[in-house]
């Protein structure tokens, strides 16, 4: 049977752009600045002080309660613990460390046996959703163990530009396809998908030849089409089910982890080692020599341009994420963290939004808003601040994915109109 | 380097309002050529008045007012060219000129504007005209015959009798009439375009065809149902209607089944008003009357919530 999502948009891809070099480079930054908040939940605490020596791998922050562990991600001097720029949280404690190009690295932890350890393993490896949302590996692991019967391994990346998780599957797909067998072991899931989209050949003639190998995993080709790597889009299209209002994917007992996540779920459990690099994309028209890379956290988007030949002198946005949801950054020097997948350097879009925003009522906004919401009247309700109005109308349902936004022809500010309504909802509901 | 700091999304799709009014006007095009064709060049006057002063009054509105001149959206030329397409090419031009006038002026701009506008500019212009100078607006030529008033094949659906025009003639727009409803195929082809390119969704302009033709065919006034099935669906403005005024964004609801109610409420009524009304009307009030309905439609109508078994606007 096949399901689809709601609604959607096909905005120009563009991915081809950092795929075009074959060469995945590592980064060596001579400094990295780790926040020691790179999930959702509490902070972490810093384990180390200013002066002293710390090998790659060594636990550097952790923290109580939804909170997992932060690792140095050089070996080096830690030169400052001071709050820094954060490319989605405003001012965040982070670790710098002057890297001493030696790579020394910790020991790596005895390998888990029982499902108690490698749950554990996973926690102290810092493991969190590094498709964007940056949730907690474990506690997602552990909320999902026995509840879910559908394992799903998100490789959509529907988002332009980003080419972060196709690389991930050309260059890595063993410790993904490792990672899901081990995640399918704790979870009891009855069905393992892989779900990528069929703009991914190359990634896909790879998994066509390996995944005999995994009788389990269940490969499934989704037509290309955006948001389908929303978390929410993604299981209506493999399961068609639906989440409920306000509720996470267990409520449907669907699980959906990135593939990123699935290898660094097989290295933590299998190698013993923890999260401290990522694949980055950094494209867009306004960088030199758009490619992917391996980083180590903490690495500055600063260094980074560098490194892809520097930035052009009309850009005029540079975004962590990507250009559907990710966030413009101002200052350059906030670093990448574990849920950073992309940066991406833009000129001004020929499609800009216009100054006088006016709605014709075309009714656009309504057929490609996956989440069934009536965007042009909440719109109107937002700028009336009628809050009976939105709270009527779900606005709390709305994913911020941008594909009203993206279509509207009167290039109306839709979701930041949303995000805005969204505040005032949650303030009036807090008194 | 100064990096903007703006919301998501960053990127924009290449949709805007006056590409898809320059899309309308295109679409109208097959069918305006055939009225010229068939009423002479003049046809081509009473729609150049009409946009003239459509997009005149709109320019002068922002003037008066001190607001941004939005007449480079074409938004105000669609109205004028709609509102020349239901008019006879015998109209008085200054006549096409007043409906104009009265179309930008009291149904677009006193209503907030573009997009804010309860009924079809064109059509409640058309009305208007209707009901102050029934005689100018309702004078047709027979095509290609210099002088000749004529009934046209709607006024003998009223009637009722079938016309004396074949249906392939009515199809291709043989028969008299308003400059730009005289030809189905045109009409289709315009539409057909307008659907190819996103434009607008077939939803109300089949709920609304098709709505006509199974009345006409289960209530036939003919011999033959088929036959007066036929007839009904190609006279009048039914093909304009169903095709450009009923899918005007801002008097149209943007819910697929508030679409489909709209387009199927602006059918009965149609059959209903020319089945018994005193005007050979029914599609200018059809669809005004929707009108009226479409807030109330997009409200009761909105899409079920996502995640749950029951509809998202009514709690």
């Amino acid at each position: 049977m096949k399901h689809l999502f709601y609604g959607g948009v096909h905005p120009q891809y563009n991915k081809e752009m950092s795929t075009k070099g074959t060469v995945l480079r590592t980064i060596t930054p001579k400094q990295v600045v780790i926040p020691m908040q790179q999930h959702i939940g509490a902070p972490c605490t810093p384990l180390v002080s200013v002066g002293e020596h710390v090998l790659l791998g060594q636990k550097i922050g952790d923290g109580e309660g939804l909170c997992v562990p932060v690792h140095a991600s050089v070996s080096g001097t830690v030169a400052a613990i001071e709050p820094r720029p954060h490319p989605t949280a405003g001012l965040v404690t982070a670790v710098v460390i002057d890297n001493d190009f030696q790579d020394a690295e910790a020991p790596h932890s005895p390998l888990p046996q029982t499902q108690e350890e490698i749950l554990s393993a996973i926690r102290e490896a810092g493991i969190v959703g590094m498709g964007g949302a940056a949730f907690p590996g474990n506690a997602k692991a552990l909320s999902a163990m026995g509840n879910v019967d559908t394992l799903i391994a998100n490789a959509c990346e529907c988002e332009p530009y980003i080419t972060a998780d196709d690389v991930m599957l050309r260059t890595n797909l063993d410790q993904v396809l490792q990672g899901m067998m081990i995640l399918r072991e704790i979870l009891h899931s009855r069905r393992t998908v892989l779900a990528v989209e069929d703009n991914k050949a190359q990634a896909l003639e790879k998994i066509h030849a390996c995944i005999k190998d995994y009788p389990e995993i269940e490969l499934k080709v989704l037509p290309t089409r955006y948001p389908q790597g929303s978390e929410k889009q993604l299981i209506q299209a493999i399961t068609g089910r639906e989440v409920p209002p306000g509720k996470l994917p267990v409520s449907v007992e669907c699980a959906v982890f990135n593939v990123s996540t699935f290898a660094a779920i097989y290295r933590a459990v299998r190698l013993g080692t923890p999260l401290t690099r990522r694949i980055v994309t950094v494209s867009g028209e306004a960088i030199a020599e758009p490619q992917n890379f391996i980083v180590p956290i903490g690495t500055t988007f600063h260094d980074l341009i560098e490194q892809a030949g520097g930035l052009n002198d009309r850009t005029e946005r540079v975004i962590s994420g990507g250009p559907m949801m990710g966030k413009a950054q101002e200052d350059l020097s906030v670093p990448v963290v574990k849920a950073t997948n992309s940066i991406l350097c833009l000129m001004k879009d020929k499609n800009a939004a216009a100054e006088n925003p006016v709605c014709l009522r075309c009714g656009k906004c309504v057929a490609v808003c996956p989440m069934r919401l009536q965007p042009l009247y909440l719109y109107r309700f937002v700028n009336a601040e009628r809050l009976d109005e939105l709270d009527r109308l779900n606005i709390m349902d709305c994913i911020e994915c941008g594909s009203c936004s993206f279509t509207c022809p009167g290039k109306l500010p839709l979701v930041e109109r949303f995000r805005h309504g969204k505040k005032l909802l949650k303030e009036a509901n807090a008194k | 380097m100064n990096l903007t700091v703006a919301s998501s999304p960053h990127i924009r799709g290449n949709f805007r309002t006056n590409r898809i009014m320059l899309d309308v006007v295109l679409a109208l095009l097959p069918a305006l050529a055939v009225g010229a064709w068939k009423f002479g060049p003049r046809a081509l006057l009473v729609a150049l008045v009409c946009i003239v002063f459509a997009v005149g009054t709109e320019w002068l509105y922002s003037v008066l007012t001190k607001t941004r001149n939005t007449t480079p959206d074409i938004s105000a030329a669609v109205t004028g060219l709609l509102l020349a397409m239901t008019l006879p090419s015998t109209v008085p031009l200054w006549q096409g000129a007043v409906g104009s006038v009265f179309a930008i002026w009291v149904v677009k701009t006193l209503c907030g504007g573009l997009g804010q506008n309860v009924f079809n500019p064109a059509l409640a212009a058309r009305a208007f005209l209707l009901l102050i100078y029934p005689v100018g607006v309702t004078r047709y030529f027979v095509p290609g015959v210099d002088g000749v008033s004529a009934a046209t094949p709607l006024h003998h659906m009223v009637m009722p009798s079938l016309p004396e025009e074949s249906l392939l003639d009515m199809f291709l727009g043989n028969c008299p009439g308003s400059i730009g409803e005289i030809s189905a195929l045109a009409l289709l082809a315009g539409g057909g375009c307008l659907v190819w390119r996103k434009v607008i969704s077939p939803r109300i302009p089949l709920a609304y065809l098709g709505t006509v033709a199974v009345l006409t065919l289960l209530f036939s006034k003919a011999g033959n149902p088929l036959l007066w099935m036929g007839y009904s669906l190609l006279s009048g403005g039914v093909m304009l209607g169903a095709i450009f005024m009923a899918t005007d964004y801002a008097s149209s609801p943007v819910t697929a089944r508030g679409q489909l109610i709209y387009g199927i409420g602006c059918g009965a009524l149609t059959v209903l008003f020319r089945y018994y009304g005193l005007y050979p009307e029914g599609v200018t009030y059809a669809i005004l009357l929707m009108d009226a309905c479409v807030w109330t439609l997009d409200r009761y109508t909105a899409p079920r919530r996502f995640g749950t078994k029951e509809g998202g606007a009514i709690k």
